[in-house]
């Protein structure tokens, strides 16, 4: 009860600060962060979304930027992606006729409205039907335009032609262009000759366009086109090289970052104190020895044994947290303990424990070990952030989890596809972003607490 | 006069010595514990093992191969006669004997830095071998988080002292609340700095360590390796900035309410002199402590600070070896960390038996 009224009163001191206020607010953004993505993605639901490979998302957008960044592009509306298929609106076929030999005459019309200020960034049509089918592929403008695009043949039943990869269409549109109008003021891609208006400068023409398939084929039934037209936004955090989208880590890295932090941060600190706490009341050998090892560890390379361990046993991150543990416990946090320890072993109440026969261990961990948490408290909230650097600095080396999306699998993935160069900031941005809301939400927390705990911070 | 000072001289010296060597035995110790941790754990998967009878099997089959007195004979009694010899050197060599024997083998050589061959990197020069791939490399570390840390250091303790002379400002108020901000590491604000200087502002290279090609003259490649080095550099200034002078700022406001620093101001000592004699004088121990632990702390961030801006020292090193899974270079690189930070914490040692007193005196520190 007393206690309780202790942590209650720490509590409130700390409410008084504004700078933990803010923290608290922050922390708590997190927690809710955490708990929607526990929520939405149970057990190993985002890693297999994560590690889906790139047919779960082939009709997602590459490198796509998040919806969002339209703020930094007033009064332009990027293109989201546009899927006609058989089940969406903007997509008729009939049956013209049967042929002789038992096929059928199929004309197919795939139209869309596009509104957007930019070209899409890629087009891909994904065919169905039996092995043998032809089809040739024409492009109307929202003006009336009729362009040839390509004939495609079915050698298996489904067959994906990647439009904004035809070398030959490419030559052959930009041909066209030339007789035209001249020379173009922009460099003439597939996607910027379709969608722009017929003039030198770029300019998207708005309107509906439509994508006609004449075709023979053998079983009308069978046949059905999907024409992805790949936006430039994707969702709230956009999509990596991979086309996944980065909300799935961004949102799962959360629980992860913050249990690997904690976890860390706490064991590391109960250990250290637990070691120092007997290494001051017993003192002699033992004491000794524990300070010696206590030295060893400054020196050794943490960082370099944690990455050949991680290296040669492909860890997990929850073993790969035990590792750190363990390379961690006989840390610098020993010797204030310990200090703490050798003052509290003379005071009064130790003494009366002793005298009525308490056992060594009963007074280590009954009377000492309590009495000094609470100062510790401020050193494990503000460690914590630490820890959360540790891991994402650990994925970029490569060495994280094999499997889990974290924000340190993001910068990773992000550092090593070459996202500055390539101009794509969103995606170093959002784990950054999430990594300092961490950082500053717990530091800010730890800061204040340590003027509550320590009084002689306090005039400071 | 003077002969009484000789003595007691000799007396100081012996004790540093005595100090000296004391510490130069447990760093010893550590960086031995610290190799056969690293070969332990190597050889778990049997990784130097492996890396040992590679290193036989090729230079064996090599000898043979060129050898014109075998040209003769037929490839199966060639490759037979090989094999036997390969057998026979790895007995010589000991690598069938029990695991504890062979672990006190390779930390003899993992300690006389005899560490093999590279499985697929080269150095700059075309060696092959580890020990040389990471030496041409680790002037480069040291060069760049050596000059961070002492830039840093100085900063933090002018602005530390300043702050303390001045607590309360407005300007100790802003460092004060800045201070969460040096939670986040140095490669972390690297990563900012090149969005902004390099890939937004095209001012500064993303990294590197000099232009392509390197300039000829020695003046021009040393503005090349400056401009390369400025990144790096500040973020590891910015991020230690805030909370390194709040931490010396708080500390000499604690001893400055000693009551000996009452007393000297009673006295009406200048304030310059106060600072110096009665604050910064007794704080310099833990204050040197302070240092060599954050260089400490450099080399170990050096490995994801070098691989954020592609700068060709150990860390990056380290990282290149982890992507080509080159096992020898990464043990390496791990011994060599060990002789890094065991030496770096010597030095220190040196200094701190220089400016504590009770060192000089004999007392226990």
């Amino acid at each position: 009860m007393n206690r309780s009224r202790v942590t209650g009163g720490i509590f409130k001191e700390l409410l008084q600060y504004k700078s933990a206020l803010v923290g608290l607010v922050l922390l708590m953004f997190l927690l809710i962060i955490s708990t929607y993505a526990i929520f939405i993605y149970p057990g190993s639901k985002a890693v297999v979304y994560w590690r889906a490979g790139e047919n779960m998302w082939i009709k997602n957008p590459k490198n796509a930027l998040p919806e969002w960044w339209e703020l930094f592009t007033p009064g332009k509306t990027l293109p989201r992606t546009i899927e006609i298929n058989p089940n969406t609106k903007g997509y008729a076929m009939e049956t013209l006729k049967t042929t002789n030999d038992g096929g059928y005459l199929i004309n197919l019309s795939l139209s869309f409205n596009y509104e957007y200020d930019e070209e899409p960034s890629a087009i891909n049509v994904f065919v169905n039907g039996t092995p043998g089918d032809n089809f040739a592929l024409f492009w109307v403008y929202p003006d009336g335009r009729k362009i040839f695009l390509t004939n495609l043949t079915l050698t298996t039943e489904s067959t994906n032609y990647y439009l904004s990869q035809d070398i030959a269409l490419n030559t052959r549109l930009e041909m066209d262009l030339y007789k035209q109008i001249g020379k173009p003021e922009y460099s003439p891609t597939i996607e910027k000759i379709l969608f722009g208006t017929l003039s030198r400068e770029f300019k998207v023409q708005k309107g509906m366009f439509k994508l006609l398939v004449q075709g023979y084929v053998k079983d009308p039934k069978k046949t059905s086109f999907d024409l992805v037209v790949y936006g430039k936004v994707y969702g709230i955090a956009g999509t990596d090289h991979l086309r996944r989208p980065l909300e799935i880590a961004i949102l799962y890295g959360t629980p992860i970052a913050l249990a690997f932090g904690l976890t860390a941060s706490v064991l590391i600190s109960v250990i250290e104190l637990v070691i120092g706490v007997i290494s001051g009341y017993f003192g002699g050998a033992l004491d000794t020895i524990i300070q010696r090892i206590t030295e060893i560890y400054m020196i050794i390379p943490f960082l370099n044994i944690v990455i050949l361990i991680s290296v040669f046993y492909k860890l997990d991150l929850w073993t790969l947290l035990g590792i750190i543990i363990i390379l961690s416990i006989f840390g610098s946090g020993i010797k204030s303990t310990r200090a703490m320890a050798l003052q509290i072993k003379e005071l009064p109440y130790v003494e009366a424990a002793k005298a009525y026969g308490a056992s060594d261990w009963r007074i280590v961990f009954i009377y000492m070990i309590p009495k000094i948490l609470p100062t510790l408290v401020p050193s494990i909230v503000l460690s914590v952030p630490g820890f959360v650097f540790l891991e994402a600095a650990l994925s970029l080396l490569g060495l994280g989890d094999p499997l889990l999306p974290t924000w340190g699998k993001v910068l990773s993935d992000a550092e090593s596809q070459g996202a500055l160069y390539k101009g794509l900031y969103y995606w170093v941005l959002e784990p950054s972003f999430m990594l300092i809301l961490t950082s500053i939400s717990f530091t800010l927390i730890g800061f204040a607490l340590d003027r509550i705990v320590n009084p002689r911070l306090k005039e400071m | 006069m003077f002969d009484s000072a000789l003595p007691v001289m000799t007396k100081t010296a012996q004790r540093i010595i005595i100090y000296l060597s004391k510490r130069a035995i447990s760093v010893f110790i550590t960086i031995v514990i610290a190799t056969y941790i690293t070969i332990i754990i190597a050889n778990m998967g049997g990784y130097v093992d492996e890396i040992k009878k590679a290193e036989i099997t090729e230079r064996i089959t090599q000898q043979y191969m060129n050898n014109p007195a075998y040209k003769g004979i037929p490839r199966d009694q060639l490759q037979k006669l090989i094999q036997q010899q390969i057998e026979l050197e790895i007995h010589r060599t000991g690598l069938d004997r029990p695991f504890l024997e062979r672990s006190i083998m390779y930390l003899w050589d993992g300690l006389t830095l005899n560490l093999g061959r590279a499985l697929y990197m080269t150095s700059d020069s075309g060696s092959r071998l580890v020990k040389n791939i990471i030496l041409e490399r680790l002037p480069q570390t040291v060069l760049l988080f050596t000059t961070a840390t002492i830039i840093n250091f100085f900063i933090h303790l002018a602005g530390g002292l300043y702050l303390s002379r001045n607590y309360g400002s407005k300007l100790d108020k802003i460092v004060v609340s800045l201070a969460p901000l040096s939670t986040m590491p140095g490669w972390f604000y690297g990563i900012f700095l090149i969005l902004i200087f390099a890939a937004w502002l095209h001012i500064l290279p993303y990294g590197g360590l000099v232009d392509y090609p390197p300039p000829e003259d020695p003046i021009s490649y040393f503005l090349s390796v400056l401009k390369h080095a400025i990144l790096p550099l500040s973020s590891w200034i910015i991020s230690g900035l805030f909370v390194g002078i709040y931490t010396n700022r708080t500390f000499f406001l604690i001893f400055s309410t000693e009551d000996y620093v009452e007393a000297a101001k009673a006295k009406g000592l200048p304030p310059r002199l106060i600072e110096r004699r009665y604050i910064l004088r007794p704080t310099l121990p833990p204050i040197i402590t302070g240092l060599a632990l954050s260089l400490i702390g450099s080399w170990q961030g050096a490995i994801i600070t070098e691989t954020v801006f592609n700068w060709p020292g150990l860390g990056l090193t380290t990282y290149q070896a982890l992507q080509y899974f080159d096992v020898p270079v990464i043990v390496g690189l791990t011994v060599i960390y060990a002789y890094l930070l065991g030496l770096t914490v010597l030095v220190l040692d040196l200094v701190y038996s220089i400016v504590d007193p009770r060192v000089r005196s004999g007392l226990p520190v």
